[in-house]
């Protein structure tokens, strides 16, 4: 609680060198995931930074592909572990509570998991496993943790269904994850991740297999139950809707790196990425009329294996003719201080950026 | 679940009759359709130069004169309540439950069979330990690592054991292990008179039997945990800081096994109906070899005793595996 006192809300703060010091309780540096495949390296995340401090939460917005998922899996070590994770390539930094995560010994960093990081998935059904009741996978979940007998393990259970809402967690707690509901067992699933009061809760798009009705009720409660342990979270999706409240901070993935990262009132109401303008185009609104047309982002996302040099989105960007001074196509953009801040990664001229969105972008909105 | 199990047996017991009547059938109407007069008949169930008498006395033992359907009923009757069978000099009583009476050896045959029955279970018992285990634990170790030395060898080691037909590697092994170096013995000794010499005896025909089935088990483990060790709840496994043994054993494995435990129940049951060539090449007296006399003798009433314990063991391993099935995987329901 110290460190969130000491840097008050900055979640995120400059890329980088200038903090090299001081770190976040969460700090990305220039991590790199690299597959190995037969078609050629495919290049997941390719030098992404950010910060992250406890109580605070950051959303991470992008397509899929665009190695949000990924990210989140490195943090946790995840995606080494198996037989596809034998040739990962991977570098950077992650620094969690002072730990270095890359180099650390494997065994080292299984022991944080689940502990002081906890993992939130998509599709509870799939991601719970069939045979074993909900109590018996929170009570294991527990007990890795904690040497204590089964009967104080499955009390904790008991408690953690309670508190997630679960009715007559009682009973509910031997039941398997089929008898759930979506709403329930992925419930069941936050309150096993929750067991161990970790103090970074990644959900990994927590609301998409879910009712519309229900995704309401899920993300309120990861909302509460942050105020209430005071964890950092990270929320991972594709639908700048469902971070536009429950974030402080938002990041723009695409093709693997970092487009725009700001607060999340600056990634709302002055974007200054191009396809942060496209993602807001494609997100329906209460506000307005029915009868317009969303407006997609055109192509599809760029392959991760020949990552086009030079700007990511340039061969979807319907302002890549917009005079750029003597910048070249082949040049890669590198995040710039736009705002209190406020980053993002564009060659266009602040000036250009600004007369887009007011004049081209916001009437369309 | 107790209801469950109730129909399943009757329906199991209903299954049993329409095999005996198939089996009953084959032996007793075909020959009949084909031609066959109940003196010809009867004379196949004596031995060489058979007299009238004998031949009248079989023909009214077995009833072979009387209708199908009759012939059947005392069958069955036979089984339930037992039968009494005129052997010309002497009157044989057949206790229940009777599977009929052998003419060519004079002799009952379920007796035969019950004798049998603890040389075949020995076989198929022993070599199913060897052949889980031994299979799991190579599948599992593949999949974990796919594409590596020890994968790649035991792949082809599997194919080599699934090609490799039983009188080829149990006479191989028979003339290395026992003629050669004499280590193992040939003479087939009940557990309950000397477990050691047993144990010795049975060795090769276990590994023999194992080397073929544990092929197949590999390759079903292997496919099995591949998929599994894709699924999403290994990653939650995982994330929740489980040690790499206890997600692939406690997780994976679990997952892994249904169709394990599928495959298993109907090979043991089949196993247990007799384990035909590997019997007959290493001289085991079990129910295999009892059938493969009977089939060269000629001697129908034991063939159709074999068939039906063959069937029967097939039958109930099919209902314990549903069973198990159900306390394997909890979204089985039982109705």
């Amino acid at each position: 609680m110290t460190d969130q006192t000491k840097t008050g809300a900055a979640a995120v703060s400059e890329p980088v060198p200038a903090s090299a010091d001081h770190k976040a309780f969460l700090d990305v540096r220039d991590l790199r995931v690299h597959f190995p495949t037969d078609d050629g390296l495919v290049k997941s995340v390719d030098g992404l930074s950010f910060q992250l401090e406890k109580g605070q939460t950051l959303g991470i917005v992008g397509e899929s592909g665009s190695g949000k998922s990924v990210t989140s899996l490195a943090i946790l070590g995840l995606h080494r572990l198996g037989a596809r994770g034998k040739n990962v390539q991977m570098s950077g930094e992650i620094w969690l509570d002072g730990k270095e995560l890359v180099g650390a010994d494997p065994d080292e960093v299984r022991r944080l998991r689940g502990r002081e990081m906890a993992m939130i998935f998509q599709d509870p059904l799939s991601a719970m496993h069939p045979y074993y009741t909900v109590g018996n996978q929170i009570v294991e979940a527990y007990r890795v943790h904690h040497d204590v007998p089964k009967k104080t393990a499955r009390k904790r259970a008991v408690e953690l269904l309670d508190r997630v809402g679960i009715p007559e967690p009682n009973k509910r707690v031997d039941s398997y994850p089929h008898e759930f509901s979506g709403g329930m067992r992925q419930r069941a699933m936050i309150a096993m991740a929750l067991v161990n009061n970790p103090e970074l809760l990644i959900a990994d798009e927590p609301t998409t297999a879910l009712d519309v009705t229900v995704q309401a009720q899920i993300l309120d409660l990861i909302r509460d139950l942050q105020k209430e342990f005071g964890s950092a979270v990270i929320i991972i999706t594709h639908d700048l809707g469902v971070v536009a409240e429950i974030a402080d901070d938002i990041l723009v993935m695409y093709g693997g790196r970092c487009v725009e990262r700001g607060p999340v009132d600056r990634i709302f109401y002055e974007p200054q990425h191009p396809y942060t303008w496209g993602l807001l185009g494609s997100m329906p609104r209460i506000d307005r009329e029915q009868t317009d047309r969303l407006i997609p982002v055109k192509g599809s996302p760029p392959s991760l294996i020949n990552v086009p040099s030079g700007c990511a989105f340039n061969p979807r960007c319907p302002y890549a003719d917009v005079p750029k001074g003597n910048i070249t196509r082949t040049e890669r953009p590198e995040l710039r201080e736009v705002g209190s801040r406020h980053f993002t990664a564009c060659h266009m001229a602040q000036e250009d950026r600004t007369r887009i969105w007011n004049e081209e972008i916001v009437p369309k909105l | 679940m107790i209801s469950y199990i109730i129909r399943r047996a009757i329906a199991a017991v209903v299954l049993l009759l329409v095999v005996t009547a198939v089996t009953f059938g084959i032996f007793f109407v075909l020959p009949k359709l084909a031609g066959q007069t109940p003196d010809q008949l009867a004379a196949q169930y004596i031995g060489k130069s058979p007299s009238p008498e004998d031949i009248a006395a079989v023909k009214a033992n077995l009833g072979l004169d009387k209708p199908v359907y009759e012939q059947y009923w005392q069958f069955i009757k036979g089984i339930v309540a037992g039968a009494t069978y005129n052997t010309g000099p002497t009157t044989v009583q057949c206790d229940m439950p009777c599977f009929g009476y052998s003419f060519k050896q004079h002799i009952e045959v379920w007796p035969q069979l019950v004798d049998r029955l603890p040389v075949t279970i020995s076989l198929a018992a022993g070599a199913a330990v060897l052949w889980l285990v031994s299979g799991v634990i190579t599948g599992v170790i593949s999949a974990l690592k796919p594409g590596s030395i020890f994968d790649r060898s035991a792949m082809g080691v599997a194919l080599a054991g699934v090609s490799l037909p039983m009188f080829f590697t149990g006479q191989l092994a028979l003339l290395l292990f026992s003629y050669q170096l004499e280590i193992f013995g040939r003479t087939y000794v009940p557990f309950t008179e000397n477990p050691s010499q047993w144990a010795n005896t049975l060795f090769l025909p276990w590994c023999s039997l194992a080397l073929l089935y544990s092929a197949i088990y590999a390759r079903l483990t292997r496919s099995g945990m591949l998929e599994t060790m894709n699924e999403d709840f290994i990653r939650t496994a995982r994330a929740k800081g489980l040690g790499e043994r206890k997600v692939v054993v406690k997780h994976g494995l679990r997952a892994a096994l249904t169709p394990i435990v599928t495959v298993f129940g109907m090979d043991i049951g089949l196993l247990l109906g007799g384990a035909v060539i590997t019997e007959s090449v290493f001289s085991l007296p079990g129910i295999g070899q009892y059938a493969v006399q009977a089939i060269t003798d000629n001697d129908l009433p034991p063939i159709l005793g074999v068939t039906l314990l063959a069937a029967f063991f097939v039958v109930l391993c099919n209902l314990v595996v549903d069973v198990l099935y159900a306390t394997v995987d909890p979204r089985v329901r039982l109705s």
